[in-house]
């Protein structure tokens, strides 16, 4: 790019708006659901996009993977990631879970807080994902340990937490008004899972919080250069400390969500979640060098996973090989975004 | 330290103190973008001398000196070593030449052993293939006897400390049997008494026919240590001299000797009452009772050498790196500063000395450049940033400091490092600071550029701005400054008003 010498001239500085970064993925979910479609005639005899029902469950199924990668998204543009938000959907679920028991349950949790309105459930989760993210963010930020360590040991801990509240045992028996959050309704004919709008909402929340306010400039900021961002006048401290506990509180919300849909708490829920969360991340065009993302992107990249997914499936791919693929396409993802960033140094 | 008696009776390897060049480089011309760093220059080294490099900060030391390291190639000129026409691949290719250079920052790997970092790459290995520690130790040993080094070889480099690391990387270039030991400002980290330690070892590398090209500042040095000197100047050779020829103030002549060609368009604006007042403010270790008034419309220019403590002195200002003792009043009231946003809130502004490091944000376009400092007191209502007006008004200060750009949503990696400079001077503008504090405002820029920021300053004064200025470029001191604040090794050694300062007078006071 050259443009700095063409104005030598005159001096009329505009504020122009580029191709956001998030066409070319968007490309690539688009590609990718045109080969199943197309291998879907050839293999199956069938339409893998006109599909209702099918479409619905894409999204639904990376839904609380969605919600997760909001937050982890947050946390890799500062520089830094977020590896407990597996862990803390678990032990979140299982804490949610147990608060929103019927009293038809004779072994429940808590025996005298039976038959609650959910909202005690609810806000019980996301107290504790916010309090597990809050305790990263300050790990990161007073004791200046990598946010690798300091989110795996929570993601260790958490873990461990889960399966010691109930020593191991399922919360089962919840309560209709909490597993609602799980279900789907029909809007337009077109059936729409209440965690897809969840997941939905989230997104457009966080993109708006990121595009449009201090926070969000903040959080480029210090990603991008972390020694001028405190120059500039940033407390990086206490931002880190926002953006990790966010990242807790979302996480905690993906918790809920798991447990309404699968009416338990199980402490083995979330397993792996946090790879999948930063895999959409930077399908979608994160850094994880930090200072580069936009929740826009994550959206995309959560849908591709799950048109993967949906898709192998639908093509009766055999779940190992799914695996083997899903890990090369996110390999591949990552070397383009590096490749992408060589030549923005060059240019 | 012991007699060197015996190290200087050891053989010389051949290398008779026969007055031959070791070394001889002429002609070699060096052209980065935009900057011409060496012009024709030679350097001619004997076998058996140390030879000091003297100049101001850019006049071409270092340039001169990766090149014989190998680590730049030039443009254009001869190299011979030992007679013999040659041309370096790079810094390896010299090593093998026997040309090593102790790096200022030293390229140690802590945490491994002092033995295996002397020897990496050629580790000495058993029939079977595995390193043989035995002999490595052996050989670590039979070289610190050699260079009269009293350190374990089995310790890590971790827990040395500065000087012990600076004898070890000595001891791994001779371990190389180099001829040519390049030192960069080898003592600018040691006590006196590491110091005498380091010239024992220096002569005593004198004495086997080594030759070392040192570099450095302190003109004590060079007459303690050096046989002969060359003196750079803005990217020319000067001259080389034997150093018991010489006086001190003939040297410092042929370093600044250049008149003020450039033109400073300072003007001549009131100066008003005092708006900071730092009363014997001290960083450990660093600087220590730097005491001085600043007052409205004034430009205090901060000379010095690079490593003076001067950078230093304004991070601990705009609280970068809070002061241990001292006080700080800000327009008459006492204010403690522990963090850039505390300086911000109470005026003050800063243009660090890294525009790559602390300055731009290389992955943001040049509007998150600009706006980033100013978010913290303005444009923003419930969190959410008034983008509009907030663009409106970068656009305009983009405009008036005639960045040169299209667009504000060009990245800032791409636009030149005067471009960029103006897009960190439009960030701190935005905040309408009352003190400004400029490290180094027109390093690595070009000519226009420079003036422009000039120009710059001198309005910002006028507007009653009060400017602290640090610059390398005595010129821009000189040009620029109401009044020059002059630091040598952390302490300020004089003041100098704009009518009486000189370059050999701030020289004299930089270099004591």
């Amino acid at each position: 790019m050259s443009t700095n010498e063409i104005a030598g001239s005159a001096n009329v500085i505009r504020s122009k708006k580029r191709l956001p970064p998030e066409v070319s993925i968007l490309g690539v979910l688009i590609g990718i659901a045109i080969v199943f479609e197309i291998l879907g005639w050839i293999l199956v005899g069938d339409s893998f996009l006109a599909n209702k029902q099918r479409l619905s469950i894409i999204i639904l199924q990376v839904s609380v993977i969605g919600i997760i990668s909001v937050g982890v998204t947050q946390v890799i543009i500062t520089g830094g990631v977020d590896l407990s938000s597996g862990s803390v959907v678990g032990l979140v679920a299982m804490v949610a879970a147990s608060l929103a028991q019927t009293s038809a349950n004779p072994r429940a949790v808590y025996p005298s807080l039976t038959d609650m309105s959910p909202i005690w459930a609810i806000l019980a989760g996301l107290a504790v994902g916010l309090a597990a993210g809050f305790i990263n963010g300050t790990l990161v930020a007073k004791t200046k340990i990598p946010p690798f360590i300091a989110t795996l040991g929570m993601m260790v801990s958490a873990r461990g937490l889960a399966k010691w509240y109930t020593l191991g045992q399922p919360v089962a028996l919840l309560d209709d008004s909490f597993t609602w959050f799980g279900k789907s309704f029909n809007v337009f004919g077109f059936p729409l899972p209440l965690p897809v709008i969840i997941f939905l909402l989230v997104a457009v929340i966080f993109h708006i919080a990121l595009g449009y306010t201090r926070y969000g400039k903040f959080t480029y900021a210090i990603g991008a250069n972390p020694q001028a961002a405190r120059v500039s006048g940033i407390n990086i401290g206490s931002h880190l400390i926002k953006v990790y506990a966010i990242a807790g509180l979302l996480s905690g919300l993906a918790g809920v969500v798991t447990a309404a849909r699968a009416a338990s708490g199980q402490p083995g829920m979330g397993v792996a979640y946090e790879l999948d969360a930063i895999a959409a991340a930077v399908i979608g065009g994160t850094s994880l060098s930090g200072g580069v993302g936009r929740i826009s992107g994550t959206v995309i990249g959560t849908i591709i996973l799950g048109v993967l997914t949906s898709g192998f499936t639908f093509l009766k791919v055999g779940a190992y090989y799914q695996e083997i693929i899903k890990g090369i396409i996110i390999v591949a993802a990552v070397i383009i975004d590096q490749q992408r960033q060589n030549r923005r140094k060059k240019a | 330290m012991q007699s060197t008696s015996t190290m200087e009776a050891a053989p010389a390897g051949g290398a008779a103190v026969d007055g031959g060049y070791l070394l001889e480089v002429e002609n070699v011309r060096k052209e980065f973008p935009g900057v011409l760093a060496l012009d024709n220059v030679q350097l001619k080294l004997k076998r058996g001398s140390v030879h000091a490099l003297m100049g101001e900060n850019g006049a071409g030391k270092s340039t001169l000196m990766k090149i014989v390291a190998g680590i730049y190639t030039p443009d254009s000129g001869t190299f011979k070593l030992r007679g013999e026409d040659i041309k370096l691949r790079g810094p390896l290719d010299a090593l093998e030449h026997g040309i090593a250079m102790i790096h200022q920052e030293l390229n140690l790997m802590a945490p491994m052993t002092v033995a295996e970092n002397i020897w990496i790459r050629r580790e000495p290995l058993t029939k079977l293939g595995f390193v043989d520690h035995g002999e490595m130790h052996r050989k670590t040993a039979d070289l610190f006897k050699r260079l009269n080094i009293d350190i374990d070889p089995d310790v890590q480099v971790g827990t040395l400390t500065v000087a012990s690391r600076q004898m070890v990387e000595i001891a791994k270039a001779v371990s190389y049997e180099s001829d040519v030991l390049i030192m960069d400002e080898p003592t600018s980290a040691l006590t006196e008494r590491e110091v005498d330690h380091l010239f024992t070892i220096i002569r005593a590398l004198r004495a086997q026919g080594k030759g070392i090209i040192y570099i450095t500042h302190k003109m004590n040095e060079l007459f303690e240590i050096a046989d002969e000197f060359s003196v750079f100047r803005d990217g020319k050779y000067i001259a080389t001299k034997l150093s018991h020829e010489v006086t001190r103030d003939e040297i410092i002549r042929m370093m600044v000797g250049r008149e003020i060609t450039q033109m400073f368009p300072k003007e001549e604006v009131p100066i008003g009452d005092v708006v900071m007042s730092v009363k014997g403010l001290t960083l450990k270790g660093v600087f220590s009772d730097v005491s001085f008034d600043l007052r409205s419309g004034e430009i205090l220019g901060i000379a010095g050498l690079v490593g003076s403590g001067r950078s230093n002195i304004a991070e601990t200002i705009f609280g970068v790196t809070p002061a241990d003792a001292g006080t700080i009043d800000l327009f008459g009231k006492p204010v403690r500063i522990d963090s850039p946003s505390t300086a911000m809130r109470h005026g003050l502004a800063f243009l660090t000395e890294d525009r790559k490091e602390t300055g731009c944000f290389l992955l943001l376009d040049i509007q998150e450049n600009t706006q980033m400092a100013v978010l913290q007191s303005g444009y923003v209502k419930n969190g959410f940033v008034k983008q509009k007006q907030l663009t409106k008004d970068s656009v305009e200060i983009s405009s008036l400091l005639r960045v040169k750009t299209p667009d504000m949503s060009e990245p800032i990696i791409n636009l030149s490092g005067g471009n960029q400079q103006k897009v960190l001077i439009g960030r701190w503008l935005l905040t309408k600071p009352k003190i400004l504090i400029l490290d180094e405002p027109t390093r690595g820029i070009d000519v226009g550029a420079k003036a422009e920021i000039h120009r710059l300053i001198s309005k910002l004064a006028g507007q009653g701005v009060g400017v602290i200025m640090i610059s390398s470029e005595m010129p821009e001191v000189l040009g620029m400054s109401d009044r020059i604040m002059v630091v040598h090794e952390g302490r300020v050694t004089g003041f100098l008003d704009r009518a009486e300062a000189n370059q050999v007078k701030i020289m004299e006071l930089a270099s004591h």
